[in-house]
């Protein structure tokens, strides 16, 4: 796994090829984190796009003083921290109510980085966001720079699939099913919640904070609501509630519109038929097409991954 | 000892009052059946009991203690257990997968279930209780594939994962064919026999008069008659309730 997350370093030598292997790895961390809150848990949350604003702008600023190091965990953990508060909402309100409440989050968070422009340089954004160094060694290049976003990609994803095959995993499963029989077998939904809500926020917080010196610019554009759909596009069509489904998904929503650009201005049109073909003939999200490749093969039904 | 104490329940829905002020008392060890026609209050009974509900008036106490609107996970990690009349499971999950989850939440903190995958124990446990209700060939099937009999008898196994000291049954045999139906009535009375205490609602008066020591008759929210089976079947009260006044 860690292999393939490095290959790009190997292979591909233009910068852009190495922007996009990274882009790609940032997106596959949210969209784990999103797995977990929609696809385990049952929570919807359009709150990504907020979450990875506040992840960026925590490296973004405190990058220079402290240093990329400390930035990067501080992220996740303020975003984990600002997750379990956003959480709370998710225990009184459900489905509908609870993407409106996200959604409010993702627009709050929207107007304070346009509006307080003494800290986040407002609509004009932070520029020259310098990329980390250890000493003698630098990751400013883009290949440097895509071996720290694929090490961190593949701790986190290691952290969310030993999380799920804990017992965590079963009682976010449990929620999801069914919450009322959940309850009742002692599973504490307040905690579970919360949790899942927590971690999931807190990747976004790791992926806003590898894309602030990934881009080395921001602004509060970028982490507008638009891209909490896009969270939810690579979820759904990689294939919700399963581990492998959304880093697929975050394959298919940064990789897509790359290769459809010499569609010039019908590339809209294209990229939301594709996302509503794929969601219509494959419910299931995309990774099934490679689960029914597997069975066609082998025979055999593909093992889940995660328990 | 007293298992399950309830004192003057009483739950409305709006205006309407599907529980009226019941007493009940149910000991240790006891195999206590509820019965009454359909819409009695029975199932809201038992909601109320294990918190799904919220009492409107009344205590309900659980070996002495005050357990009266508690949250149900807290209610079922104190060691209240129940299967349910229609089928509440985990559709999307596999049959070991439900049943792991009836005892993770009694075992060690939230933290420790983070970091404890291995739980060969509980695995064990469950194959032993699937098997003996004949269902350990579907531990690895989804749920929502096995038929209304099948879901109900892993309801009853689930209910015995956590070996609770008070098990609410509701309806057990509704829907299972007439072999198991015997088979679950032969371990319901096993259970009892191991010192655990039972309540059971039932339709099926055959299954209650064999099983149960002492039963409890409800009608529209009260309790209109209590105690064994040979009293219940001749009082009039009941033979009203069921089949109306003769005329």
């Amino acid at each position: 796994m860690l292999g393939l997350l490095l290959l790009p370093v190997v292979i591909f030598k233009s910068q852009y090829l190495l922007y996009l292997s990274s882009l790609t790895c940032v997106y596959m961390i949210v969209a784990c984190g999103l797995n977990i809150i929609l696809g385990y848990a049952g929570q919807i949350s359009l709150a990504q796009a907020g979450f990875l604003g506040i992840g960026a702008y925590v490296c973004a600023l405190l990058g220079p003083t402290f240093s990329f190091w400390v930035a990067l965990p501080l992220a996740g953990v303020i975003c984990f921290v600002i997750g379990l508060g956003l959480g709370f909402p998710s225990l009184r309100v459900k489905t509908h109510f609870l993407a409106m409440v996200t959604i409010g989050f993702t627009v709050i968070v929207y107007l304070i980085l346009t509006n307080e422009q003494k800290w986040t340089g407002g609509p004009f954004g932070i520029f020259n966001i310098a990329r980390p160094k250890i000493g003698p060694l630098s990751f400013t290049s883009p290949a440097g720079y895509h071996i720290i976003v694929a090490l961190v990609t593949f701790i986190i994803l290691l952290l969310a699939f030993w999380a799920l095959n804990s017992q965590w995993g079963r009682a976010f499963k449990a929620i999801r099913e069914n919450e009322g029989r959940a309850e009742m077998l002692g599973v504490n939904l307040r905690n579970y919640k919360l949790m899942a809500f927590a971690i999931g926020s807190g990747f976004a917080g790791i992926g806003g904070a590898l894309i602030a010196p990934l881009f080395g610019y921001i602004d509060p554009t970028m982490f507008a609501l638009g891209f909490s759909f896009q969270c939810l596009l690579m979820v759904v069509v990689g294939g919700i509630g399963r581990f492998e489904g959304p880093l697929l998904g975050a394959m298919i929503v940064a990789l897509l519109p790359e290769l459809l650009r010499v569609t010039e201005k019908f590339f809209p049109i294209i990229f939301a038929l594709a996302a509503v073909l794929i969601m219509v003939f494959l419910p299931k999200g995309s990774v099934s097409l490679i689960d029914w490749v597997y069975k066609e093969l082998t025979g055999k039904e593909e093992p889940q991954l995660t328990k | 000892m007293k298992a399950l104490e309830v004192e003057g329940l009483k739950k409305s829905f709006g205006g309407f009052a599907a529980l009226k002020g019941v007493d009940l008392c149910v000991n240790e060890g006891e195999l206590f059946g509820l019965i009454g026609p359909n819409g009695s209050g029975k199932t809201t009974f038992f909601n109320c009991v294990t918190g799904i509900l919220k009492c409107s008036d009344g205590k309900v106490l659980f070996k002495g203690k005050e357990i009266t609107n508690k949250g149900p996970d807290a209610i079922y990690k104190m060691g209240i257990g129940r299967t349910f009349q229609l089928i509440e499971m985990f559709p999307g999950m596999t049959v070991m997968e439900n049943m792991l989850v009836a005892i993770q939440e009694s075992q060690g903190s939230m933290l420790n279930r983070l970091f404890r995958i291995r739980e060969e124990g509980n695995e064990k446990r469950a194959l032993e209780l699937l098997d003996f209700l004949r269902i350990s060939q579907l531990k690895d099937e989804l749920v929502r594939n096995l038929s209304y009999g099948q879901q109900k008898l892993l309801d009853f196994a689930m209910v015995l994962m956590s070996k609770p000291d008070l098990i609410l049954l509701d309806e057990p045999t509704s829907g299972v064919e007439i072999e198991m139906r015997h088979e679950i009535m032969r371990l319901i009375k096993e259970l009892n026999g191991q010192g655990n205490t039972i309540v059971v609602i039932e339709h099926n008066m055959d299954v209650v008069m064999n099983l149960c020591g002492r039963i409890v008759v409800l009608d529209s929210g009260e309790k209109i008659a209590e105690g064994a089976p040979g009293e219940i079947q001749n009082n009039p009260k009941v033979i009203d309730a069921y089949f109306g006044v003769e005329e």
